[in-house]
């Protein structure tokens, strides 16, 4: 019986659950021996001249070994924004600030003392004498106070030409709906924050430890901030405590550990505490939507356009390139006959955007799933008929749409109709009338939102998405897996161990698997966009197979026979002759005399495409606006699944994450710049009672991209999820007047949506 | 610095600390016990749990002075001999970890749980584990883990 498929406990656990991971913080390894601790001073201003900064209180500090300012880093060159073609390219950031600051938590200075509780304190000597400057917040800034003086604008650039949107879009359409959307700041919050260790080797090169989700990439990142060539920076991935997108690359603060350690020739570290990282490591989201949606009264969508505002924060990094991932989802997965879609990126005093979970798909899917329910609402119909109505048919040849996706295959409606069945549609909506029949206080509301995503994409450049892997069978049975992608919780080792071990007849537990080592694995994606399974798995499938038919010539040698007459007996993990069980030799003796060792690179033809549909139930209090989330049902779609175990728990995960989102989480700053949600305790990060157990419905459309079959599963729980329970709190109050709430749907916006629509109230 | 005695894992441990000394970096710093982790400031993620006398507390809101005469129990003390904890067992069977940086503060919340409440309901689970944060598992598989190795006990 086939091992891949069924549910294999993870092989990783057990350490995880005694010792522990070993994380960054935890990392402790000779040449770190005697490391120095280094600490930011941030600042406490959103926009602020800097004129000048002493440090001469803190260096007098007990234990404090340095202090160093953006003019000590004068050798190190600002980082240009992303998309230097498209965004403007004055709008540069130094690794610590010089002459301004741009957002609450930029790092000014860096103090380094022997023991962390003395940086601790000595930070609070360092004076830095700011001049405030009008903070530049929300989605429409004004020019009048500007971040970059020598961009000239609050506008870092544009996605598409906004002055070509086609006026007659909606010409013909009976009905349309209009409607702008916010989609809040979140903050990643991984539960491991950043930490960086680094020291510098008597040959010049830098060793690193980063929690990062790649550590080829990172290699690139620091060699660029430092200014060095990559083949003098080491990156050593211990333990990721989460990621979500967050941890990709390097950040300044990564860099100038490193540039410490080299000034002070001695190894140093840091971890950023929560406050840090609530305000200094990269948020999600920041999107505003202008939907329009036009259609026909009996339910067909017939025009669509999208118009995007990405607040990039106070540097252009990731976040100003996400709506390009936005706009290429525009259309889900309906079939709209006319569909265009523009954005325009603008950077406030705030802290800077970056990927999370998702990154720019969930936001396409939450401006259309609303926009579906709003033009359902309008027409009067029920919004899972508008959605069968107009979903893609079921396709096995890849369908192109007007934005470029290639969709590699699907069947939306099945999703779709699996879903609603799953989760009792018709008795929901009996009950929710019942409620509405009955005036009563606690009303249920029922959301629903399809979706299509891209996973495992290429470089964008032409270059198909491509992942390597190398396996090793030794002597004594064990063997070694390297790969190019980068486990932070997924069950690589489990997973990768499942490939192998269907091809090569070794136990899952006989593997080892090796990443994050730029020294060992020079190349590598890393794990992020859901890419690592159908690339990084399909790369040591390829791999074992390979290993194979060398195995097979060095047994046909070794058995004196010929090769076509060997059979591979995975019982034993040994070829023998075909029909004589006695002519045999194992892998491990063909490992014996020389490494029994291959690494390829699988290339896949294009990205994949997960898809499916989520229903949310909940119960929405009319007087207090309270909302609970009752039910999350979903049927996620990502082609053969591996190993359930590990596919169910990243569902879960996307779900709980979009839930929070819909619901509960925003990153909220005053209107001088200042953050509110600075601390966990500030911050509502989702927790065990706030969302129920979730049910998950199983659909496998395999994709025929690579020989597993498979599709990534890692965002589409935070993809569905967001819009299906927004739209289900507006279901709620709908039959109240509520046409629309912005999220995340709090219990204060319901009940402000609720007051506004009753008669009487204060408008 | 001030004199300290306490039994960590059954071992019994004496240190000369600073007053302002958190038991989390006691463990961590001084004894190398770094299975429980610190998540935040505010005491809101509980990465750091760990057992006092045989109740659940975060050891980030305890100094190292407090817990001297007391008894503190780690994962790395919760299991013997190699075999795991039905507690931890459960985890790994209803794969309640991915990251696993909550995860041993999670453990000992839900073994603190369980000596206080044998029998939970769900939402007492997820009650009893508000305090413990996790960013991964959308806490699904955790409650389902809390809730086996509860009948497990009872077996």
């Amino acid at each position: 019986m086939s091992i891949l498929g069924t549910r294999v406990l993870r092989t990783e656990d057990p350490k995880f659950l005694t010792t522990g991971g070993v994380y960054t913080e935890d990392v402790a390894d000779d040449r770190l021996e005697g490391a120095c601790h280094v600490f930011f001073v941030r600042s406490p201003l959103a926009h602020a001249r800097i004129s000048s900064i002493d440090v001469s209180a803190a260096r007098q500090a007990p234990g404090v070994i340095g202090v160093y300012t953006g003019a000590d880093l004068a050798d190190l060159a600002p980082i240009p924004p992303s998309a230097a073609g498209l965004i403007n390219t004055e709008m540069q950031q130094r690794l610590l600030a010089v002459d301004k600051a741009r957002f609450v938590g930029e790092a000014v200075a860096a103090v380094v003392t022997e023991h962390p509780y003395q940086g601790e304190d000595a930070t609070e000597l360092v004076t830095v004498d700011y001049d405030p400057l009008p903070a530049v917040l929300g989605f429409d800034p004004a020019d009048d106070s500007l971040l970059f003086e020598a961009a000239g604008t609050n506008v870092a650039g544009y996605w598409g030409d906004p002055s070509k949107l086609d006026a007659q879009l909606f010409d013909g359409c009976e009905v349309v709906v209009k409607q702008t959307i916010v989609n809040q700041r979140v903050a990643p919050a991984p539960m491991e924050t950043r930490a960086a260790a680094a020291v510098w080797g008597d040959d010049g090169r830098l060793t690193t430890w980063i929690p990062n989700q790649g550590a080829q990439g990172t290699k690139a990142d620091m060699a660029k901030l430092l200014g060095i060539d990559e083949s003098l920076v080491r990156v050593i991935t211990p333990d990721v405590g989460g990621a979500f997108g967050a941890k990709f690359g390097a950040d300044p603060e990564h860099a100038v550990v490193a540039w410490i350690a080299r000034r002070l020739g001695r190894p140093a570290r840091w971890t950023e505490t929560r406050y840090e990282n609530l305000i200094a490591m990269t948020h999600g989201r920041a999107q505003q939507h202008t939907v329009t949606i036009g259609g026909s009264r009996d339910g067909n969508v017939q025009a669509y356009r999208l118009e995007i505002v990405q607040d990039a924060g106070a540097y252009p990094k990731i976040g100003a390139v996400l709506p390009m991932l936005t706009i290429l989802m525009t259309s889900g997965p309906y079939d709209i006959p006319k569909a265009e879609a523009v954005a325009k990126v603008v950077v406030t005093n705030t802290t800077p955007i970056g990927a999370y979970r998702g990154a720019g798909r969930p936001e396409a899917t939450a401006a259309l799933e609303r926009a579906i329910d709003l033009f359902a609402a309008e027409i009067g119909a029920d919004p899972a008929d508008v959605r069968r109505k107009n979903l893609l048919a079921p396709f096995t040849e890849p369908h192109r749409t007007a934005f470029g996706a290639l969709y590699d295959s699907g069947d939306y409606v099945a999703a779709l109709d699996k879903a609603l069945t799953t989760a009792g549609y018709a008795d929901l909506r009996s009950q929710q009338a019942q409620r509405r029949a009955s005036g009563d206080v606690r009303q249920l509301g029922i959301g629903v939102a399809s979706y299509v995503e891209i996973t495992g994409m290429g470089d964008g450049e032409g270059t198909p998405p491509e992942e390597n892997a190398t396996v090793e069978v030794h002597p004594d049975g064990t063997a070694t897996i390297l790969t190019g992608t980068s486990p932070h919780g997924q069950g690589h080792a489990t997973a990768w161990a499942m490939i192998a071990s269907e091809e090569l007849g070794i136990p899952v537990e006989k593997f080892t698997l090796k990443w994050g080592d730029t020294d060992l694995i020079p190349e590598g994606g890393g794990t992020g966009g859901s890419r690592s399974l159908q690339q990084g798995g399909a790369a040591v499938q390829q791999a074992a197979r390979e290993l194979l038919d060398v195995a097979r010539l060095r047994a046909a040698a070794e058995l004196e026979a010929n090769a076509a007459d060997l059979v591979f007996d995975k019982g034993r993990s040994a070829f023998n002759v075909a029909g004589d069980p006695d002519a045999s030799v194992p892998l491990t003796q063909l490992a014996e005399n020389e490494r029994l060792l291959i690494r390829t690179v699988f290339s896949q033809p294009g990205a994949t495409f997960p898809f499916g549909t989520h229903v949310a139930v909940v119960e929405v209090d009319t007087e207090t606006g309270k909302t609970t989330l009752l039910r999350v049902i979903t049927v996620d779609d990502a082609g053969t699944v591996l190993n359930p175990l590990l596919a169910e728990g990243q569902r879960h995960g996307g779900i709980g994450q979009g839930a929070a989102q819909a619901f509960l989480e925003e990153v909220v700053y005053d209107d001088a710049g200042n953050p509110l949600t600075a601390s966990l305790a500030d911050y509502p990060f989702v927790s065990a009672t706030e969302v129920p157990s979730f049910e998950l419905a199983s659909m496998a459309t395999p994709t025929s991209y690579n020989p597993l079959g498979a599709k990534g599963i890692g965002e589409a729980g935070s993809i569905g999820s967001t819009p299906a329970v927004q739209n289900a709190v507006v279901d709620a109050v709908a039959h109240l007047g509520v046409r629309h709430i912005d999220l995340p749907v709090t219990s204060r916006r319901v009940w402000q949506a609720l007051q506004a629509v009753q008669p009487g109230s204060e408008q | 610095m001030t004199h300290i005695e306490v039994t960590v894992n059954g071992e019994k441990r004496s240190a000369e600390v600073e007053p302002r000394l958190l038991l989390v970096h006691y463990l961590r710093d001084h004894l190398g016990l770094r299975a429980a982790n610190v998540g935040c400031d505010t005491t809101s993620c509980g990465a750091c749990t760990v057992l006092l006398d045989g109740k659940s507390v975060k050891s980030c809101t305890v100094l190292a002075v407090q817990a001297s005469g007391h008894e503190v129990t780690t994962t790395e003390g919760l299991s013997a001999d190699g075999e795991l904890h039905p507690v931890q067992a459960a985890f790994r069977q209803h794969h309640g970890l991915q990251c696993g940086f909550c995860t041993p503060g999670m453990v000992m919340a839900a073994v603190g749980l369980l000596a206080e409440i044998p029998h939970p309901t769900e939402a007492q689970v997820r009650e009893g584990l508000e305090g413990n944060l996790c960013r991964c598992t959308g806490y699904h598989n955790i409650v389902q883990a809390v809730l086996a190795a509860a009948s497990e006990v009872t077996a």
